[in-house]
């Protein structure tokens, strides 16, 4: 006898086979402008904010380090290829851009080392004190960020000039993402993932069976700063140019806004919470209204921080969180029982604000 | 001995000395070498000390009270000195661009601070009762909720005061500068600022110490829900000690608004600067945040002047000696100096 498909599962699999289709053809139906400015730009900002949400939802870890360390994966390409300021090592593109991940991954390791043992808030406070010294330091060491930023990088001949053919960096981004995805997946099934959640619901209990509870966690955080480093090489290639500027305090934020609003413990919310982020980036310039000083098209940023406020102040789960109370509300409706646990993805259990909580509270 | 200190650190507290030793052989070197401009060097890294002890001690009271890690924290203090520097304009009609003759008296000091300190505590408090009160617990939540309100805020800023970094002027009656050792030193930098944060310091203990108030403060920082049990409004002693750790960060924002700058930028830097300064001094502690920001201004003054080895001059690096020691300290101590388990 035959195991029965599910008709959810089958819905699941032609959703995500007609998905992976429309980004395969997605430049010949968009122009180069929106294929450029909103979706390979949201590519890459959804990968920084999935490293994000790879540390939060496997382990329990939400880190504010990311945009530093992807700065580090940027700068240290920046600086070993060719370039208009920095060293212009003149390496080879794509060993440049290993080089730059590379970086990323290795201070990646250095800073898990370092927040390691600690949790919750502490472990937020001291990331993000790490991204913000990263920040400063390519700041005054101008021989390393040049003055003012590194401009036209040069990028490998598969993505080419990405202004005039934006189709290059956009298939690059698209088959990075997902590489990430499918990376991130397996390795939430090996028992290395699998412990990083044992560590994550119980640290306690792990140690107790003995295993080396910071060791994962700063592997894991490692992991998060190669991702973290794809993000920032292909941010690079997308301007042609990194500058201090651009990792400071307010990006750190854009990304932590993206992973929010998709929603901390749901990968692919990285995606849509970044689409939604340029978007707005990017229309709402033209239809803001004015409103003395208040409002008007250079208010992005207030925008954006009023939605990233009503986001956690009403569904902490972000986009997902609400998706999933309705679909819980709706069932509900419909008489079907056992809907008030709410499920993520894998089936994991999640009750948004209770594990919204349950993740800051540290666990000593 | 043993709760305070494992004996598996033993070996990095001794690298620990060691470093220190060389740090203080090399001050001691360059101090010989120059003694009028270490002493300006020492006081800058003092006095810098004296303004993130004022701004810092509110973070590490709410924090240790409330488990609110408030990250508007920086906004409230470049919003203090926002609102002192246009109430300094628009009442007393003071010009950040003194000509000579012009004279600005101490009144269109003291308003604008008194001012900008009192609109702080109210904002601080409305934003506690109104966004915070009812989520405690989700530390996490909170601190998004403040993020949230940072980003906010700083784009507020920048819409209504521009871009350009601007000064609250210091009194004219006040002198420029004060005898220090032969040498001379900034008087509001020296007498204002680290006089405000030694009183403020001493005050803060004696409420902490020895009023009721301080006495449920610390009950409730060491357990919160024991306090409740005992019949206390805890609700009202949080609201207190909001108000309070926003008047301190309002009246630092004056302060450093006077001595240094108002300019966009200036919310992320003193964010970063009471973020160290609490993980070197552990949360929630008053003598830890004195501590902390006694090492975090004097290394920084330090290390922007004494970064030169010979013909090698390293001070564009001087962010990595911070970094540093926010390494060192988590690295022996990961709760900091002060710091308790929750």
């Amino acid at each position: 006898m035959r195991p029965r498909v599910s008709r959810e599962r089958v819905l699941i699999w032609a959703a995500v086979l007609l998905l992976l289709l429309l980004c395969a053809l997605a430049p010949v139906l968009f122009t180069g402008y929106f294929l450029s400015q909103i979706l390979t730009k949201a590519l890459w900002l959804g990968i920084a904010a999935a490293s994000l949400i790879f540390l939060s939802r496997y382990g329990g870890m939400i880190s504010l380090a990311q945009v530093g360390l992807y700065a580090i994966a940027g700068f240290t390409m920046a600086n070993l290829g060719s370039a208009f300021g920095g060293h212009h090592l003149g390496w080879n593109p794509w060993a440049a851009a290993i080089g730059g991940v590379a970086a990323a991954t290795a201070f990646g390791l250095l800073f898990g080392a370092i927040a390691s043992r600690s949790y919750g808030i502490y472990f937020l406070m001291i990331t993000l004190a790490l991204s913000v010294i990263v920040f400063y330091f390519f700041g005054q060491a101008t021989d390393f960020s040049g003055y003012g930023g590194i401009r036209s990088v040069a990028t490998p001949e598969l993505v080419g000039n990405p202004i005039a053919h934006p189709e290059g960096l956009y298939y690059v981004s698209l088959a990075a993402t997902v590489l990430i995805l499918l990376g991130i997946r397996y390795l939430a099934g090996t028992p290395f993932g699998l412990v990083l959640q044992g560590i994550r619901d119980d640290p306690a209990r792990m140690r107790a069976l003995g295993y080396r509870v910071a060791l994962h966690r700063t592997l894991a955080f490692g992991v998060g700063a190669f991702i973290a480093g794809v993000a920032g090489i292909l941010s690079v290639w997308y301007q042609t140019q990194i500058s201090p500027g651009g990792v400071d305090i307010a990006q750190t934020i854009n990304v932590l806004v993206i992973a929010v609003i998709g929603g901390l413990y749901w990968l692919e919310g990285a995606w849509i919470g970044a689409l939604l982020f340029t978007v707005l980036d990017n229309y709402s310039r033209t239809w803001l209204p004015s409103i003395g000083e208040w409002m008007g098209p250079d208010r992005f940023e207030t925008v954006l921080g009023i939605i990233f406020l009503l986001i956690v102040l009403l569904s902490p789960g972000g986009l997902v969180g609400i998706w999933q109370r309705l679909r819980a509300r709706v069932s509900r409706a419909l008489g079907q029982r056992g809907t008030t646990v709410l499920m993520g993805p894998d089936g994991v259990a999640v009750v948004e604000t209770e594990r919204f909580a349950e993740a800051a509270r540290p666990r000593e | 001995m043993s709760a305070w200190l494992d004996a598996r650190l033993l070996p990095r507290l001794l690298l620990g000395l060691l470093a220190s030793a060389v740090v203080f052989a090399w001050l001691a070197y360059k101090g010989s070498q120059n003694g009028a401009q270490f002493l300006t060097v020492s006081l800058n890294g003092l006095t810098l000390a004296a303004l993130y002890f004022v701004v810092a001690a509110g973070f590490t009271l709410i924090f240790g009270l409330m488990r609110v890690v408030n990250m508007a924290h920086g906004s409230l203090y470049l919003l203090a000195g926002y609102l002192a520097f246009t109430s300094q304009q628009s009442w007393f009609g003071v010009t950040s661009n003194l000509l000579f003759g012009h004279t600005v008296s101490v009144a269109s000091w003291i308003v604008p601070l008194i001012f900008a300190t009192v609109v702080i505590g109210v904002v601080g408090v409305a934003m506690q009762q109104v966004l915070l009160r009812w989520n405690l617990g989700q530390d996490l939540r909170q601190a998004l909720i403040t993020i949230a309100l940072s980003v906010i805020l700083a784009d507020q800023m920048l819409a209504h005061f521009g871009g350009i970094a601007q000064s609250i002027q210091q009194p004219t009656a006040w002198p420029n500068s004060v005898p220090v050792l032969g040498s001379h030193y900034g008087f509001f930098r020296l007498l204002v600022v680290v006089g405000a944060a030694l009183v403020i310091g001493a005050l803060l203990w004696a409420v902490i110490r020895l009023t009721r108030f301080g006495m449920i403060i610390r009950a409730g920082v060491d357990d919160r829900a024991m306090v409740s049990a005992l019949g206390i409004n805890v609700q009202r002693v949080f609201a207190g000690a909001f108000l309070i750790g926003a008047l301190l960060v309002g009246f630092g924002g004056v302060l450093g608004g006077t001595m240094i700058a108002v300019q966009p930028g200036a919310d992320a830097k003193f964010l970063l600067n009471s973020l160290i300064v609490v993980i070197i001094g552990g949360m929630g502690s008053l003598g830890g945040a004195a501590i902390g920001a006694l090492a975090l201004g004097l290394v920084s003054a330090y290390a922007d002047v004494y970064l030169k080895f010979g013909s090698t001059d390293l001070t564009n690096y001087s962010i990595l000696l911070t970094f540093i020691l926010v390494v060192v300290m988590l690295a022996v101590r990961p709760l900091g100096l002060f710091g308790r388990p929750a």
